[in-house]
């Protein structure tokens, strides 16, 4: 006799304001398949957690932002944000596809050397660099963005018996409207002092200002703020050609676009609120054209979107450990997934998908990670199907920051694959082991 | 572990205890445990007819009816002290 | 003019909650039998299951449970498919804030499906948001009090610096506070932080005289029917409980300003005060019917019905009178139900 399929028992009270399946459904369809890869052959493959890229994704992505600018303005340069994820595979895409690098430490510039972008291509950013640093993007002919006076002190006896003047922007940092003001980097457009930064450039006679650059913040949900940015940059820039006779090549407006999670205290869903890249470029290009630039003119406009070209690209997979019931009854799943490798569920309502058919029956629960930290959450509040240990499960949206910004704790990290256009795995990254971890520590004789 | 004895169940699976005024809504599998325990069924019997007829392990089910006794326990369902003392 | 056409309607309708905070559903409700006959079949909409429309069978010939906005409008539009294969919705009226973003965005699909709506589009819905209300009325001579945004405690305590006390503390959607200390503008801050996320807005308290309007624009700049109401009788938690119709040119004018400043489409509620020297603020401005509705069409104006057939792509001719004097009181009744109402709603999301 076939056996019937079974569910756990499961009640819940019915209250007035019960979440209910029709508000609740959200997010937990069974998400089987990445790119037609099975999700339960990649975790059979490679281990639990796993992350996993989606090659088609990312270039889906970009194409689709370089078509939003270049449609509307005629010089448009991505530069990939390597901060955002800097494995080797990830920026060969965005190289492959004609982005330039863009660095903020001399470890991701030696990166971008290491994957083969020209150094005249490398946009050096960050209010970090050393001596060390900057000699080597002088010496590559890189596009250095200074942060700030020190920095200059610094770049300017550097400069000394060359026979070229090295290629520099300055970032500015402004009042768009959107809170909170990042006025931590770069020179202040609304006191002077990003002028004044142009003025000690232009004068020193030995850097070449080529562009000015900005970077408003991060997951800016308004595009007016772009237009704010884009006008007072231009206004900068034409400043410059016709009070110092310095043509500026190019203007940096930096990233920030939002990708699509919800951040946590977000009422509506991020799908369905985020504007569009076509909305940023329209306002940003629309800015620019109209900003009363000589004909022909027009400078470069460089972006160096990160999360947006990427977070929808990448997914975490991992696996339930274990269910157990709260002291007020709640439900507690707890899954081999920590915060240690999911920085993001911090600031996002991450979507959570069951890997797995399973019965219409919903419940709420909190998703705890396998660290034994109390803030170890994943979510604090989702309506998920009767998941049981063993049971597979998907976070979506996890490709931006998460692997770059991951921490070793309590746990090794896990390995990530891509999967490219032919739907081929490629394991990217193999999983840590206890050797990478201890290959460069050392124990006095007298602990031995 | 004894259900309170008023406790009134609906076929389409919904629980109502008069003696609090709270509603519940259970699954299939919810009902079918809940009426045979109404009946008076043992929890061992209960558990060998699951096992007879839905696929599912011994160890599993084991601690899922441990869930479902603190489920019921949290909705104030059971008589009190039936499953402590069991 | 034939009323047949609409003798027949299935009209979704949201907004069922009639309780301490009422939705405005019940009354639209109630204006629509009046108006367009009993034969009219109403289709309640809720997103929870005490709301006590839900049970007004009298009113109400069907409910279903639609998912909260939060879920987005994938599961909405997903719900409202499922409810029109069922009942053949010919419109559907939503009457929360917090949903109309939803609606507007999945209203040219509901068009599609043959539902019809009768909606401000989302500039409109931006441009009067809480957070946009002082520069809307900055840029179009309206009078709006001071306001700042309130993103963090140190907000708080600048915004007290500059507005000074008291000051209303206001939901991102609803809810709204008047703080006369810091402490207690820190309480609501974060309460209705948490409730309907940042930022929280402080607000200039001006003193004086409550007055609603409620209004429906035609999307060209003019109004179709205005009705002023005076509160006689105000709740704690700042809701209507008595209100008169008045009659007062400026009242008219204000609104009729509005309409031309924003071409604004469908219903709408000017919450206004009347300070000491006769200036009008506008407090806020609602992108729905106001929950008294029915006084207007008490009162002459039949807003909702007005409403129904404009999207039913009839041209109405705008009403020039209504009644001044017309009372409102309302008043809490009992409906008793079986449990199992509540039980099948709250478990199946139907009755």
């Amino acid at each position: 006799m076939n056996k019937l399929k079974y569910e756990r028992p499961y009640i819940k009270k019915l209250t007035a304001g019960a979440m209910n399946k029709f508000g609740s459904l959200s997010g937990s369809q069974p998400f089987k398949f990445i790119d037609n890869v099975p999700v339960k052959s990649l975790v059979e493959a490679y281990g639990s957690p796993l992350f996993v890229i989606s090659e088609k994704h990312i270039r889906r992505n970009y194409r689709a932002a370089y078509r939003a600018f270049s449609t509307r303005y005629p010089k448009v340069q991505f530069a990939w944000s390597y901060k955002t994820n800097y494995l080797n595979a990830v920026c060969n895409i965005f190289h492959q596809e004609g982005s330039w690098a863009e660095v903020v430490s001399g470890f991701e510039y030696q990166k971008a050397l290491g994957n083969g972008v020209p150094g005249n291509k490398i946009i050096f950013n960050g209010p970090g660099k050393s001596k060390k640093d900057l000699l080597l993007a002088v010496e590559n002919d890189s596009l250095i963005h200074i942060d700030h006076l020190e920095e200059l002190g610094l770049l300017l006896p550097l400069c000394e018996g060359l026979d070229y003047q090295p290629k520099v922007a300055i970032r500015v940092n402004m009042d768009t409207g959107v809170y909170p003001l990042w006025d931590r980097f770069g020179f202040n457009y609304e006191n002077g002092e990003a002028w004044r930064a142009i003025l000690k450039i232009v004068n020193s006679g030995k850097l070449k200002l080529t562009g000015l650059h900005c970077h408003i913040g991060t997951y800016i949900q308004t595009t007016a703020a772009y237009g704010v940015a884009a006008s007072k940059m231009a206004a900068l820039a034409i400043k410059c050609n016709t009070e110092l006779k310095q043509h500026i090549e190019y203007l940096d407006l930096g990233g920030g676009f939002p990708s699509t999670n919800t951040l946590k205290g977000a009422y509506l869903p991020g799908t369905d609120t985020m504007p569009t890249i076509d909305d940023f470029a329209e306002e940003i290009t629309g800015t620019l054209i109209r900003a009363g630039f000589e004909n022909d003119d027009l400078p470069l406009l460089i972006l160096e979107s990160g999360r947006l070209l990427i977070d929808d690209a990448g997914y975490l997979l991992g696996t339930v450990l274990a269910n157990k019931r709260l002291s007020d009854g709640k439900l507690a799943t707890i899954v081999d997934i920590g915060v240690n490798i999911l920085f993001t569920s911090f600031w996002y309502d991450h979507q959570v998908s069951p890997a797995d058919d399973y019965s219409p029956t919903v419940e709420n629960t909190v998703i705890y990670g396998p660290l034994c930290m109390n803030i170890d959450v994943i979510r604090e509040s989702v309506n998920l199907p009767l998941l049981k240990s063993g049971d597979h499960i998907v976070i979506h949206k996890v490709g931006a920051y998460n692997m770059t910004q991951w921490m070793q704790f309590i746990a090794l990290r896990p390995a990530i694959v891509l999967i490219d256009e032919q739907e081929q795995v490629h394991l990217i990254k193999a999983a840590e082991t206890l050797e990478h971890i201890e290959t460069n520590e050392y124990i006095p004789e007298h602990l031995k | 572990m004894k259900l309170k004895k008023n406790i009134a169940t609906s076929e389409s699976g919904f629980i109502f205890n008069p003696a609090t005024g709270d509603s519940f809504s259970g699954n299939a599998m919810a009902s079918s445990i809940l009426l045979a325990m109404k009946n008076g069924e043992a929890e061992v019997t209960i558990k060998q007819n699951i096992l007879q007829k839905y696929e599912v392990s011994p160890e599993q089910l084991d601690r899922d009816w441990d869930d479902w006794i603190v489920q019921l326990k949290e909705a104030n369902l059971l008589e009190t002290g039936s499953y402590d003392g069991k | 003019m034939t009323a047949n056409k609409y003798t027949n309607l299935c009209i979704g309708v949201t907004g069922l909650n009639a309780n301490d905070n009422p939705g405005p559903g019940v009354a639209v409700i109630r204006a629509l039998k009046e108006g367009l006959g009993a034969g009219v079949k109403i289709i309640g909409l809720s997103y929870e299951s005490l709301e006590p429309g839900i049970y007004m069978h009298y009113l109400v010939d069907k409910t279903y449970q639609v998912p909260y906005p939060t879920a987005g409008t994938e599961n909405l539009i997903e719900r409202i498919r499922h409810i029109h294969e069922k009942e053949g919705l010919d419109m559907i009226i939503p009457n929360f804030d917090a949903e109309l973003y939803n609606f507007i965005k999945i209203a040219p699909q509901l068009k599609k499906m043959g539902i019809h709506t009768l909606l401000p589009s989302i500039d409109q819905l931006l441009m009067r948001d809480k957070v946009n209300l002082a520069a809307f009325g900055r840029q179009n001579n309206f009078h709006v009090p001071g306001d700042y945004k309130l993103s963090t405690e140190a907000d708080l305590k600048a915004a007290a610096g500059e507005l000074s006390f008291p000051l209303v503390i206001k939901g991102k959607f609803y809810g709204a506070t008047v703080a006369y200390t810091l402490n207690a503008a820190l309480n609501a801050f974060h309460q209705l932080g948490a409730a309907w996320g940042y930022p929280v807005i402080a607000q200039q308290y001006i003193k004086g005289t409550e007055i609603n309007i409620a209004a429906l624009g035609d999307g060209k700049g003019n109004n179709i029917s205005i009705v002023p109401m005076r509160k006689l009788y105000i709740t704690d938690k700042g809701k209507a409980w008595a209100g008169v119709t008045i009659e007062d040119p400026a009242l008219i004018k204000l609104a009729n300003s509005f309409a031309k400043a924003t071409h604004w489409n469908g219903p709408y509620e000017m919450e206004i005060m009347r300070d000491g020297e006769d200036h009008l603020f506008i407090l806020e401005i609602n992108p729905r019917f106001p929950a008294w509705i029915y006084l207007a069409a008490a009162a002459g104006q039949n807003q909702p019905v007005s409403l129904v057939k404009m999207a039913m792509g009839e041209d109405i001719i705008p009403f020039n009178e209504y009644e001044a004097g017309k009372l409102f009181i309302r008043h809490s009744w009992d409906d008793v139900v079986d449990i199992s109402e509540f039980q099948q709603f709250s478990a199946l999301g139907e009755l």
